[in-house]
């Protein structure tokens, strides 16, 4: 290592991953993984995840599983937090959805409308 | 980088690792794999979180769960429950992080560390030693590279100056002061040192920082080195302590593989290496100059100063001396200057000091105070205070060398100045708590052991005083003491003070004295009316079974190791006095009640 920079570009590559171990994300995602999400396809969301936040280099997001929130049939399904406790979830997921998830409401801070619970009851309605 | 989506930090510090946290990482790694989430969840071996009392200690992040006393058998529990269905294992939740209602708090809520202001610590228990990317991070080497593109060696020892940081090893001397007396020194050839000898029964400081944060040592003495003008740094650390030995080893390592230690460090003319020399664990070596010795390859004798190390130290050359926990705040002081270490603490003791809790307390482990928190802060509210509803009776500071603070002044600041006046000392940091079952004389005898065994010889005051002094409370915890043994106490320990060549010496005394300055009635009636007020020295004391109490159960008879307990069934027994060794086996066995100390 010669310079300051090269000493901060190995701060910047690893800091996401300690920021685990602090306690202010920016947003919370919870994977509904009790029984009925694990069977529904829950592990292939969590594995997207992952991959998109590491591929994209996302920083201050926790990501966790929760147990089932009584929707058994609207499985797999995610919940969003933001910092502010704002939650947002969708259901009905899938590799792709959870991809354009990641893009438009973590990256860009837009509620993916026709992924989101409200409008999949409204629609079975 | 590759994203886990989860974090299990295990304790690695020397108390964790001693009630059985190796196993419990090997558990986790085995049954993380087991489940097939070793691609989501990463296992790290951190340092000291503090909380030894409560170890082995496992976090588990996102949700910074804080899991006590687990054991390799809770392993799968915890993976199948909270790491593949995301329930936490409440049971096993250290009980403080728990509301009445069942939420669960955030760490940092917690009354062991609200009150903490973490500084010298703040990577131990969050950061994985043996990573120097955890480290550089947590903004780690920022500082050396800032000092060494920044600013002079002048600007350095400038900001150390203004900081106001004091000496942690005990003595309190300005730590800036030293640094520009080093650097004003005449020499081509300089060396920076570090005393990691940490030789105070109960204190364990230097040690957590060396297991939980070994790169913030190496980046301050080189710090140090650009400042004073030194290429080359030893730390002298004991043998006794062989985490903290290997975790160096490897920080020094990756920092040479990294650059940050090595020639020409971030492009520029400063070079600088590091070399850990192993101590045997002498007492006396903690001395700057017996150390110095030491480090020379010579028996770790004193020497008389002046010539201060920093004119004449290691190998005949300048050296700059200084303890791993002033070390440990200097990348901070650097990077978040000056102004920001001086607004923390007190008005003479600026910054932070950790202690290492032991004793009758609760939370025994290490914390990291503010300058200035009151003794009764550090018991009552981060230690938790004293188990088995007993009185807090005084607390030992400085060990062999300190003194005692009494109830009366549990109020009195922490902080240098405040604990001289009152007869005691900073020290390097162990703070043992005593209750009403401890013996003053006792503990006197107890530090005055330590001083006698660890007593180098070259000088009579302290080889033959000491001794002296060590016969005298044997005398008096025996029963045995005359009118004037106090006296002659005082005497000796005054002799010994002003007549010795080394601080080892000068301050053997002091636990004698000032618990003779609170508690000479304590001594008084061990010696006057061969009475131990406490109960503890064995000598003085008589087991008696209270013959209304007893019924003759004969449980303490068959319990008695010795078997000096006499008596019929049904009837009240009797100890046989010549026999009885005190051990109080029968008091805790007996289902009456009817058998104490008298």
């Amino acid at each position: 290592m010669k310079t300051l920079e090269e000493l901060k570009a190995i701060r910047d590559r690893k800091i996401s991953d300690l920021q685990l171990r602090k306690e202010n994300f920016e947003y919370r995602i919870a994977v509904g993984m009790g029984t009925c999400g694990i069977a529904a396809g829950a592990r292939e969301i969590m594995t997207t995840l992952m991959e998109e936040i590491e591929r994209r280099q996302l920083k201050n997001i926790s990501l966790t599983q929760t147990g089932c929130i009584g929707v058994c049939r609207l499985e797999p399904l995610m919940e969003i937090q933001d910092s502010k406790g704002e939650k947002v979830t969708y259901v009905n997921l899938t590799p792709e959805k959870t991809k354009k998830i990641v893009v438009d409401h973590i990256i860009n801070g837009h509620i993916v409308k026709e992924y989101t619970i409200g409008y999949a009851e409204d629609i079975n309605k | 980088m590759e994203f886990y989506r989860s974090h299990v930090l295990v304790c690695g510090g020397t108390g964790c690792t001693s009630s059985g946290s190796n196993k419990i990482v090997e558990a986790f790694k085995e049954e993380i794999k087991k489940q097939g989430l070793d691609k989501e969840v990463k296992v790290i071996k951190t340092g000291c979180f503090g909380l030894c009392a409560l170890g082995p200690i496992v976090i588990v992040y996102p949700e910074g769960s804080f899991y006590s006393l687990v054991t390799p058998e809770d392993v799968p529990e915890l993976v199948s429950e909270h790491l593949v269905k995301g329930r936490i294992v409440t049971r096993l939740l250290y009980h403080e992080t728990l509301d009445e209602d069942e939420a669960i708090k955030s760490l940092y809520e917690v009354d062991f560390y609200k009150k903490q202001h973490r500084i010298a610590l703040h990577n131990c228990g969050v950061i994985n030693p043996e990573d120097i990317e955890e480290y550089i991070a947590m903004d780690g080497y920022q500082a050396l590279a800032k000092a060494l593109l920044e600013m002079t060696p002048e600007q350095v020892i400038d900001e150390i100056q203004k900081s106001g940081l004091r000496g942690r090893g005990g003595g309190g001397f300005p730590t800036g002061l030293k640094w520009k007396f080093t650097y004003n020194a005449e020499g081509e050839q300089k060396y920076v040192a570090c005393n990691a000898d940490e030789g105070d029964p109960g204190a364990f400081m230097d040690r957590s920082i060396l297991e939980g944060d070994p790169h913030a040592l190496v980046e301050a003495m080189t710090i140090a080195g650009y400042a004073v003008g030194a290429n080359k740094g030893f730390v002298y650390v004991r043998a006794e302590y062989p985490i903290a030995v290997k975790r160096l080893q490897i920080a020094i390592e990756q920092a040479k593989e990294y650059g940050l230690l090595g020639n020409h460090i971030f492009d520029t003319d400063f070079s600088f290496d590091l070399e850990i020399r192993l101590g045997a664990g002498a007492f006396v070596c903690g001395e700057e100059t017996a150390l110095i010795t030491s480090i020379e390859g010579n028996r770790g004798e004193p020497r008389p100063r002046p010539p201060f190390p920093a004119v004449k130290g290691l190998f005949g050359k300048p050296t700059l001396l200084n303890n791993v926990e002033t070390y440990a705040n200097v990348p901070q002081i650097i990077l978040k200057g000056a102004d920001w270490f001086a607004s923390i603490g007190t008005e003479k003791s600026k910054g932070t000091k950790v202690f290492a809790l032991g004793g009758k307390i609760h939370n025994t482990g290490l914390v990291e105070v503010p300058m200035g928190t009151t003794l009764r802060e550090v018991v009552y509210e981060i230690g938790g205070g004293i188990p088995n509803g007993k009185k807090f009776k005084a607390a030992q500071t400085g060990g062999p060398s300190g003194g005692c603070i009494p109830k009366e002044l549990i109020d009195t600041p922490i902080d240098f100045d405040s604990l001289i006046s009152i007869g005691s000392m900073m020290g390097s940091g162990g703070l043992i708590v005593m209750d009403e079952d401890n013996c003053m004389v006792d503990i006197a005898k107890f530090f005055l052991e330590f001083t006698v065994d660890e007593s180098c010889g070259k000088c009579s005051p302290c080889r033959i005083g000491t001794k002296r002094m060590l016969e005298l409370l044997n005398k008096i915890t025996e029963g045995r003491g005359e009118d004037g043994d106090i006296e002659k106490l005082e005497q000796l320990a005054e002799t010994i003070q002003s007549a010795s060549l080394c601080g080892l010496g000068q301050t053997a005394p002091n636990p004698v004295l000032s618990t003779l300055r609170y508690f000479r009635d304590e001594y008084e009636a061990h010696v006057y009316e061969k009475r131990c007020p406490a109960g503890a020295c064995k000598s003085l004391l008589k087991v008696v079974i209270d013959e209304e109490a007893c019924r003759g159960c004969t449980i303490c008879a068959k319990q008695c190791p010795v078997n000096a307990i006499q008596g019929e069934r049904k009837q009240a027994h009797v100890i046989d006095q010549d026999k009885c060794i005190k051990c109080g086996v029968c008091i805790e066995k007996c289902p009456f009640h009817a058998i104490a100390k008298r």
